[in-house]
C-alpha cells in the first residue's frame, strides 16, 4: 500500500496527532502519527502516496488528534471518509468539534437497554428481538440480501423518540451505495439520516476512520440532541481487511489469519459505542453488517464480532436459495437482550414462552427433516410428520414476508400461534397452559 | 536515583522512557504531562518499557515520566464491598462524579471512601502480643459481612500499645503497636502489590463443594471451595449467564466478579440486578457481598491485564479473614490477548498463535492463587478462594493455547457447546465432555448431607445419558421405532433427565436456584421412574403405556416447586 511515511527531524511530536504534508507541487496531504520516537515519526497517510516526492516534501505537525465537526444540519447529507460532503451542497456550519475516537462510556453511567424496537420483521421481532441501545450485527455471506434486510429495518424501525439513521459504508461498490441512498430517499427517510460513504476505490485508510466518524455523529445526535439513532455499518469485513493491510504495512506480528492481534480491541472500540446513558433520552443502536468469508462463522471477523456484540442475525444461503425472504436462519441467530425487552407492558405477556416454543419446535423440525432424508418421510411417526409440516409452515408463513411488509409485533405473535396449531398440544411444553387457552384455543373456532 | 525520566517513544499503550536508572520492574509511574497511570514491565539499563493504563493519544517524546517508587497495589480495607472498580482499582462511581458519562484520562481518585466513618470494635487490648494476620478488630462493613482488620503480613510481630475504638475513617489510626523497628500506627487499611499472592500458613486439600444452585454443576460437575474451574465456550453459548448465575447463587461469603474485556451493558446489568436480588443465605442484597471489577472491551488494554490481579488480590484479602470467597473472571481470554498485545509491542519472540511464550506459566500462576488455606495468623482460621474462569476460544476451537493452558491447571471443565445453545438447552454445559476431578474429594461431604443414594442415582443418570449418545447413532440409521423396549426407555429417560433436570431456566424465579436437596429429590424421582418402568417392561407390560406414564408429567413440574 505504501501509505506509511517516516519523517525525520521532528522537534515536537505527539502520538496519534495529525500531520499535513506539503508536496513540492503545492499539493497537500494529511496523515496521522502511528509511532512517535525522539525526532522521528512513523506517519500513515490518509491518501495515496503515489506521486509523492518525499525528498522535497515538508511536514507540519498539527498538535491535535483527529477531530470532526458536528451539527444538526448534517441530517439529510452525504459525506465521504474524511467527513467532506459528497453531495453538491456546502459543508454544514459546525456546532462543535469532537475527537472521533470518543472516550469509553463509564459502565456506571450506562442505562441497561430494555426497550423493545419494532422492526416489522417477524424473524427479528418475534424471535431475536432488537432492543434500543443494542448492538446486533447481521452475519451474512457474499451475494445474500443483507442490504435489503438492513434498509428494511432502517425504514420500518419504530423507537420511542425522534428517530435518526446514521449510515456508514466502507469499501462497498458504487451500485451498492446507490441502492442505499435511493432506498432512503424514496421513502423519505433520507431527511432524518446522515450517510458516510467510502466506496471500493476510495482510500483504504479512510475505511478505518469512517465508522468512527459515523459513531461520533451518532453519539452527538443521541446524547447532545436526545435522538434515538440507528447506526448501520456495512461492510465490517472490508473494515477489517483495511486494518490488516495497514498492520501488514507496519510489519506487526500477525494473529489469526494475518489479522492484527489487537483486532478484538479495535472492533470493541467501535461496537461498544452503542448504548444508552442514565437519565438521558437518546440512544445509539448498532446494526453492523459483515459478510463471512466462505460463510464461515469461525472466521476471525464474525468470531470476534460475536464475542463483543449482543447477539447476531444469521442470513442463510439455504433459505435464500429456496426463495425465502428474509432468509434469516433463526436457530443460530440470537439476541442477548431479548428477554429484557419483551413481555407484558413491552410487547405481550406470551412473547417469551411463544418464542422459546417456536425455537424448540423448529429445531426439532429441522432434525426430523434430516432424518427424513435418510429414512424417507413415510417411516416417520405421525408426531414427527407434524413437526415436519410445522417446519415448512414456519418458513413459508412466519419467516416469509414482503420487502415492504411492515408487521406489527402482535401480528407476528398471532402468526406464531397460528402455526403452532399444526403440532399436537402435549408437545407445547415451553408455553404456559393459560396462554394456550387464551391464544390457541380461542382462535381454533 | 532518578525521580523522573523522559519519554523516548510512544506506540499504542507502550511507552519507552530513558533516564529511569534505579527504577524497579512493576513500579507505578505517571506518564506525560497528563500524568497517565502506567507500570514498568521491562528495564534495560536506564531504559524502561511502560504499559500505560489509559489512552496514549496526544502524548509525545520529550514529556516527563514521574516515578512513584511503589509497585502496582490495591488498597484493602472497609468499603470494598459493593464497589465497582476499573482494572486498577479506581471506583467507577467516583470517576463518574469527576468526569461524567465518559471516562476521560488522568483521573486520580482514592480507591476507598476516605470520609466514611466506620464503627471499629477491637479484638485486642493493650499489652497483647500479635503476629502477622492476627485479627485486631472488626467493622460491620455491610449487613452481610463483618470486615476483620488484620495485622498486615509485612509486620511480623509486635505488642499492642494503644487501641482506639469507635467511629473512625480509614485515614485514622485505630491501633498502635510496638515492634522491633519501633512504634507503628495502624489504620484500618493495608496496601498489597497485586502481582504476588498474599501469604498463608498452609494450603489444604479442598473438601466441601461450592454450592451453586445449578443442577448440572452441583450434581454432575461440582467445584470444591478453594478449587479452580474453567468454562470455555464459543460466543452465544451462555458463558456470561452461567458466570452471572454463579455470582448470584454460590454459597460463598464474598463474590469477586471481574468483567475483563467484556461488554459494557453486561456490567450495567450486574450493577442494576445485584442490588435487587436477595442472597439466599442471608436474605440481604447480593451487592452487599460483591466486589465488581469492570474493564470493558473498549477500556484501555493494559488495564485489562491488571484487572484479574486486582480482583484476585482483593479475593485473597477476604480469604485471609477466614471467609469463603468465590471469584469469577469473564473472560480470561481477553486478559491473555492483552498479554499478547503488550508482548508484540515489546517485540518479544512470539510463541503459539502470537501469544508470548510465558502464557502458560502466567495462567498457571493465576489459578494457583486459588485454594483452601490455613490463614496466616497466630490462631487457627481457615478460608478459601475459588476461582472460576471463562475462556472464549476463537471459533470455539478448544485446541487454542489459552484453553489448553487453562485446562492444564484447572480441575473442573464445564464445556459449553454451540449445538446445545442452538437448541436452547441452557445452561449449555455438555454432560458428555465436561468433567470434575473433585467428585471423589467431595464424596464424604455429599454422603453426609444427602445420603449414599444420591451418588448412586447420579452414576445411574450418567450411565443413561451416555447410553443415549450411543443409541442416537442407531436411531439416526434405523429410526426410533426399531429400538427394543428397554432402549426406548433409556432414550425416553435421558430426555427426561435433559429436559427436567439438566435444563435450568436462569430467568424463572423458582427455577433459577435449586438447593442441593431439591436436586437430589428430582434426580431420585427420575431414577425411580426409570427403575419402575424397567421392572414393568420385564413383567411384560406394553412399552407405549410404560413410556407414557403420568409420573413423567409430575417430574416435569418438580423444578418449579
Amino acid at each position: 500500500m505504501g501509505s506509511l511515511v517516516l519523517i525525520e527531524g521532528v522537534k515536537k511530536l505527539k502520538y496519534e496527532e495529525l500531520v499535513r504534508v506539503k508536496l513540492p507541487k503545492g499539493e497537500e496531504r494529511m496523515g496521522r502519527v502511528l509511532e512517535a520516537s525522539k525526532g522521528k515519526a512513523l506517519v500513515q497517510m490518509f491518501e495515496e502516496t503515489r506521486g509523492m516526492e518525499l525528498e522535497e516534501a515538508e511536514a507540519t505537525f498539527l498538535g491535535e488528534t483527529m477531530k470532526m465537526e458536528v451539527s444538526i444540519d448534517m441530517l439529510g447529507r452525504i459525506f465521504d471518509g474524511s467527513a467532506q460532503p459528497l453531495d453538491d451542497f456546502p459543508k454544514p456550519v459546525s456546532e462543535k468539534r469532537v475527537d472521533i475516537n470518543g472516550n469509553p462510556m463509564n459502565p456506571y453511567s450506562r442505562e441497561y437497554p430494555d426497550d423493545f424496537v419494532q422492526t416489522g420483521i417477524s424473524a427479528i421481532d418475534g424471535l431475536n428481538t432488537l432492543v434500543r441501545g443494542q448492538k446486533l450485527p447481521i452475519f451474512s455471506g457474499a451475494g445474500l440480501p443483507h442490504s435489503q434486510i438492513a434498509t428494511q429495518i432502517a425504514r420500518q424501525a419504530k423507537m420511542k423518540g425522534d428517530f435518526s439513521v446514521v449510515f456508514g459504508a466502507m469499501g462497498i461498490t458504487f451500485e451498492e451505495s446507490r441502492f442505499f441512498i435511493n432506498q432512503l430517499r424514496e421513502t423519505g427517510a433520507l431527511d432524518r439520516s446522515i450517510l458516510f460513504i467510502n466506496t471500493a476505490d476510495d482510500p483504504v485508510i479512510e475505511r478505518v476512520t469512517l465508522p468512527r466518524l459515523a459513531l461520533t455523529a451518532a453519539e452527538y445526535l443521541a446524547f447532545d440532541k436526545g435522538r434515538d439513532v440507528l447506526v448501520i455499518l456495512t461492510d465490517m469485513t472490508n473494515y477489517c481487511e483495511a486494518l490488516r493491510e495497514i498492520s501488514a504495512a507496519r510489519k506487526e506480528v500477525p494473529g489469526r489469519r494475518g489479522y492484527p492481534g489487537y483486532l478484538y480491541t479495535d472492533l470493541a472500540s467501535i461496537y461498544e459505542r452503542a448504548g444508552m446513558i442514565k437519565d438521558k433520552p437518546g440512544s445509539v443502536t448498532q446494526i453492523p453488517i459483515l459478510t463471512m468469508p466462505e460463510d464461515d462463522k469461525t472466521h476471525p471477523i464474525p468470531d470476534l464480532t460475536g464475542y463483543i456484540t449482543e447477539g447476531q442475525i444469521m442470513v442463510s444461503r439455504n433459505l435464500h436459495q429456496s426463495g425465502i425472504f428474509p432468509p434469516i436462519d433463526v436457530l443460530p441467530s440470537l439476541s442477548r437482550l431479548r428477554d429484557k425487552g419483551i413481555g407484558e407492558g413491552k410487547t405481550r405477556e406470551d412473547h417469551g414462552g411463544l418464542a422459546n416454543q417456536l425455537f424448540a419446535s423448529y429445531a426439532r423440525g429441522q432434525e426430523i427433516r434430516e432424518l427424513a432424508v435418510v429414512l424417507g418421510e413415510s417411516a416417520l411417526s405421525s408426531t414427527d410428520q407434524n413437526f415436519l409440516k410445522f417446519a415448512d409452515a414456519f418458513e413459508k408463513e412466519f419467516l416469509t414476508q414482503g420487502r415492504e411488509e411492515n408487521r406489527e409485533v402482535t401480528e407476528t405473535l398471532d402468526k406464531g400461534w397460528e402455526i403452532l396449531k399444526i403440532l399436537p398440544r402435549e408437545e407445547l411444553k415451553r408455553v404456559k397452559e393459560k396462554e394456550i387457552e387464551k391464544y390457541l384455543d380461542e382462535k381454533k373456532d | 536515583m532518578n525521580k523522573e525520566g523522559i519519554i523516548e517513544k510512544v506506540s499504542g499503550p507502550l511507552v519507552v522512557a530513558t533516564g529511569m536508572e534505579g527504577a524497579e520492574i512493576y513500579e507505578v509511574v505517571r506518564v506525560g504531562e497528563e500524568r497517565l497511570s502506567g507500570e514498568i514491565i521491562e528495564m534495560r539499563g536506564g531504559t524502561a518499557s511502560i504499559q500505560v493504563y489509559e489512552e496514549t493519544a496526544g502524548i509525545g517524546p520529550g514529556e516527563p515520566v514521574q516515578r512513584t517508587g511503589n509497585q502496582l497495589s490495591v488498597v484493602l480495607g472497609p468499603g470494598l464491598l459493593g464497589s465497582i472498580y476499573d482494572g486498577i482499582q479506581r471506583p467507577l462511581n467516583a470517576i463518574y462524579k469527576e468526569a461524567g458519562d465518559f471516562i476521560t484520562r488522568g483521573i486520580e481518585v482514592p480507591a476507598l471512601d476516605e470520609e466514611k466513618k466506620w464503627d471499629f470494635t477491637s479484638k485486642v487490648k493493650k499489652g497483647d502480643k500479635v503476629v502477622s494476620g492476627d485479627i485486631l478488630g472488626e467493622v460491620k462493613e455491610t449487613k452481610s459481612l463483618t470486615h476483620k482488620i488484620m495485622l498486615p503480613p509485612y509486620i511480623k510481630e509486635g505488642e499492642v500499645v494503644l487501641v482506639k475504638e469507635g467511629k473512625s475513617t480509614i485515614k485514622d489510626t485505630v491501633i498502635k503497636i510496638k515492634t522491633k523497628e519501633g512504634e507503628k500506627e495502624l489504620k484500618m487499611t493495608q496496601v498489597w502489590p497485586i502481582r504476588g499472592p498474599r501469604p498463608t500458613k498452609a494450603k489444604l486439600l479442598p473438601k466441601e463443594p461450592l454450592i451453586t444452585g445449578q443442577r448440572v454443576i452441583d450434581t454432575f460437575f461440582p467445584v470444591a471451595k478453594g478449587g479452580a474451574a474453567s468454562i470455555p465456550g464459543p460466543f452465544g453459548s451462555g458463558k456470561t449467564v452461567v458466570q452471572h448465575q454463579l455470582a448470584k447463587w454460590s454459597d460463598a461469603d464474598v463474590i469477586i466478579f471481574i468483567g475483563c474485556g467484556e461488554r459494557g451493558n453486561e456490567m450495567t446489568d450486574v450493577l442494576k440486578e445485584f442490588p435487587e436480588l436477595e442472597d439466599p443465605k442471608t436474605g440481604n442484597s447480593l451487592m452487599e457481598r460483591t466486589v465488581l471489577i469492570a474493564n470493558t472491551s473498549n477500556m484501555p488494554v493494559a488495564a485489562r491485564e491488571a484487572s484479574v490481579y486486582t480482583g484476585i488480590t482483593i479475593g485473597e484479602y477476604f480469604r485471609d479473614m477466614g471467609y469463603k470467597v468465590a471469584l469469577m473472571a469473564d473472560s480470561t481470554s481477553r486478559w491473555a490477548e492483552a498479554l499478547r498485545e503488550m508482548s508484540a509491542r515489546l517485540e518479544e519472540m512470539p510463541g503459539e498463535e502470537g501469544y508470548p511464550a510465558y502464557l502458560g506459566s502466567r495462567i498457571a500462576a493465576f489459578y494457583e492463587r486459588a485454594g483452601y488455606v490455613k490463614c496466616l495468623s497466630g490462631e487457627e482460621r481457615e478460608g478459601s478462594l475459588t476461582v472460576i474462569g471463562a475462556v472464549s476460544p476463537p471459533g470455539g476451537d478448544l485446541s487454542e493455547p489459552v484453553t489448553q493452558n487453562t485446562l492444564r491447571t484447572t480441575k473442573v471443565f464445564w464445556s459449553l457447546e454451540d449445538d446445545l445453545a442452538n437448541a436452547r438447552h441452557f445452561p449449555a454445559i455438555s454432560w458428555l465432555n465436561s468433567y470434575s476431578l473433585y467428585t471423589d474429594d467431595l464424596s464424604s461431604y455429599l454422603d453426609k448431607e444427602l445420603g449414599e443414594e444420591f451418588r448412586k442415582n447420579r452414576a445411574e443418570a450418567m450411565r443413561i445419558l451416555s447410553k443415549e449418545a450411543g443409541l442416537e447413532e442407531i436411531v439416526r440409521l434405523v429410526g426410533f421405532e426399531a429400538l427394543s423396549g428397554k432402549d426406548k426407555l433409556v432414550m425416553e429417560t435421558a430426555k427426561v433427565i435433559r429436559e427436567d433436570f439438566l435444563m435450568q431456566n436462569a430467568f424463572d424465579p423458582s427455577d433459577t436456584y435449586s438447593s442441593l436437596e431439591k436436586q437430589a429429590n428430582i434426580l431420585k424421582a427420575i431414577i425411580d421412574f426409570y427403575q419402575n418402568a424397567e421392572r414393568a417392561l420385564d413383567e411384560g407390560e406394553d412399552t407405549e403405556k410404560v413410556l407414557d406414564s403420568p409420573e413423567k408429567k409430575k417430574i416435569a413440574q418438580l423444578k418449579y416447586q
